[in-house]
């Protein structure tokens, strides 16, 4: 038998250690790049992502004459949200689709049971993967917010000059990345509980794309209040540089609430993952 | 060694395995045979702490499966329903196995090499055919050269130089002192490759015994004989307690009685004789009808039209 360590495979623990929780990063670090599903989506992110940044800001500096004046006013006054604003916008949807693949597809080819026969605590398994995907998403997206925003800010800069050392915009960069890795564990929590590739995909991209326009047309405060507690519109709070005048939340106050939602969808999947049979 | 007490599970109004209570031994290959839809998958997935039993408890040397640490050391399992990411190299998946095991690298080239997946190792496994998917199972099963071997069906799907393969396999590794339970809904291969036979039925115990002994007690034996005067035969055979299992033209398959006996009815009624042939009934066909006995007992009132030949209930999964 050829076997590098001393570890009891009898070892009871309901704890795991942190030597096997390391393995467990390995093993899916693994599984994430080894599949292409991860390397289009990644590639999609940047794509999309940086695309529509220049678009969206090409075209605005284009038109600047034209748009209306509390238009002009809210760029001006927020640069780096218009900027973070114009390529995320599409480019988190490729992080939603891969954090319901990731996990979602195991049950849709049957690799869950290999997984959990490897890792029976199934809670550690779903650590592992969280932390994975966070990280790698956290990476890829820090890098894809500094390159958007030097990238919107050089195209804006005639008519809304913005620096990092400018107040809130360092932290609004840094938090679209942040926005990004919480989202795809949002995403990947869903698939974890719906198990189902398509329809966790289907129910991520209602949370973030559909459910905030429906929340806006219920009347009065209510609907405002709804709008502003629902996860993806709470978490991008995080990329603008300051409390806009018609928010409800601060940026990090949004990030906090989004990152509740996330916790919370995570810790009923994990609940559910070790009463459901695989 | 593998012990379950008192499993029960229940999918829905079906009940899959029932009140099953079994041991299987290390140092021999423990058949696990029933016909599709008996139960054996799902008692494998309780022991593998997949599913969970409604009563009951499973253990692999006295822990829970969901209690090992590093469980691929420990067991190796095959599943019957793929287990592979189709987007996933072999040598991926297994490579993620070993990580999560801290096994080394060499070791997955090492059982690449074992089950003869070397060519296709760096390919996406959703394009494997049934023989290379269980190849790659098997590879993924003995991984971390575990003591204990839970394999459901794995010669299914394989060709014949596979399955002799596999089968030789399987008795090395028991002549290791190795625990290795295998299922199968054949008959027949599990009587060329078990030493030991845990039978179930509708999720119930039928017998759990040696392969040897179970054959000699599910062997009915049988008489073939050819006579010009069948039907005084046949009814002479009936009366004595027997009873006739096929009828063509002049040759009668009688049951329930030697040779001795029909030869002897026979001559006291002065009745000619063509032949007469002691039978062994095939093994096959005395497991199905053990089994279809089992199923009879196990349906509780109504008045149920024969029963077709069960389809495989076994990919719930």
């Amino acid at each position: 038998m050829s076997t590098t360590t001393t570890a009891d495979p009898m070892a009871t623990a309901t704890m795991m250690s942190p030597l096997h929780f390391r393995r467990l990063l390995a093993s899916e670090w693994t599984k994430l790049r080894s599949v292409r599903s991860t390397m289009w989506s990644v590639l999609m992110l940047v794509v999309v992502t940086l695309g529509f940044t220049v678009l969206v800001t090409t075209l605005t500096m284009s038109q600047w004459d034209k748009a209306d004046a509390k238009d002009q006013a809210q760029i001006v006054a927020d640069p780096v949200s218009f900027i973070l604003g114009a390529g995320f916008q599409l480019g988190q949807l490729t992080v939603c689709v891969l954090g319901v693949l990731y996990i979602a597809s195991e049950y849709s080819t049957g690799a869950i049971r290999a997984t959990l026969l490897a890792v029976p605590k199934r809670t550690s398994m779903l650590a592992a993967k969280c932390v994975v995907f966070a990280a790698t998403i956290f990476v890829v997206g820090e890098i894809v917010a500094f390159v958007a925003f030097f990238t919107g800010a050089a195209i804006v800069h005639k008519h809304a000059p913005v620096s990092l050392s400018d107040p809130g915009v360092l932290r609004a960069v840094i938090g679209a990345g942040l926005y990004l890795a919480v989202l795809g564990l949002f995403a990947l929590a869903i698939g974890a509980l719906v198990r189902h590739t398509a329809g966790g995909i289907t129910g991520v991209i209602g949370f973030v794309l559909v459910l905030a326009p429906l929340a806006q047309l219920l009347p009065g405060s209510a609907g405002k209040h709804v709008h502003a507690y629902l996860p993806s519109e709470a978490g991008h709070l995080i990329g603008q540089a300051t409390k806009g005048s018609d928010d409800l939340l601060s940026p990090w106050q949004g990030f906090g609430v989004f990152c509740l939602w996330t916790a919370v969808l995570l810790g009923v999947a994990a609940w559910l993952l070790n009463r459901r049979d695989a | 060694m593998i012990e379950a007490h008192d499993l029960s599970k229940r999918y829905g109004e079906k009940v899959a395995v029932d009140h099953l209570s079994f041991s299987v031994q290390p140092g021999k290959v423990t058949g696990f045979l029933g016909p599709n839809g008996a139960g054996k998958s799902t008692t494998m997935r309780l022991i593998l702490g997949l599913d969970r039993p409604d009563t009951g408890t499973a253990t692999i040397g006295g822990h829970a499966y969901r209690d090992l640490a590093e469980p691929l050391r420990m067991v190796g399992a095959l599943l019957e329903a793929r287990a592979v990411h189709t987007g996933r190299s072999a040598y991926n998946h297994l490579l993620s196995l070993a990580q999560s095991q801290g096994l080394p690298r060499k070791r997955v080239d090492e059982v690449i090499d074992l089950v003869g997946l070397q060519a296709v190792a760096r390919k996406r496994a959703g394009g494997f055919s049934l023989g290379m998917g269980q190849r790659l199972g098997i590879a993924a099963a003995l991984l971390g050269d575990p003591k204990v071997l839970v394999l459901d069906e794995p010669v299914n799907g394989l060709d014949p130089e596979a399955i002799l393969w596999i089968r030789n396999l399987l008795k090395r590794l028991a002549s290791d002192g190795r625990t290795v339970f295998v299922s199968s809904h054949l008959m027949n291969e599990m009587a060329v490759t078990a030493d030991h036979l845990i039978v179930i039925g509708r999720g119930r115990l039928i017998a759990d015994c040696a392969t040897d002994e179970f054959i000699e007690r599910s062997s009915h034996k049988s008489v073939l004989v050819k006579t010009p005067d069948a039907d005084r035969l046949a009814q002479l055979a009936i009366s004595d307690g027997g009873a006739v299992a096929s009828r063509d033209g002049d040759t009668l398959t009688l049951q329930d009685l030697d040779a001795p006996r029909v030869g002897h009815l026979a001559a006291v009624n002065g009745i000619e004789l063509h032949e007469l042939t002691p039978q062994l009934a095939s093994l096959e066909a005395a497991f199905m009808e053990l089994t279809r006995e089992s199923q009879e007992f196990g349906q509780h009132g109504g008045s149920e039209l024969p029963a077709p030949p069960p389809v495989s209930e076994e990919t719930h999964a």
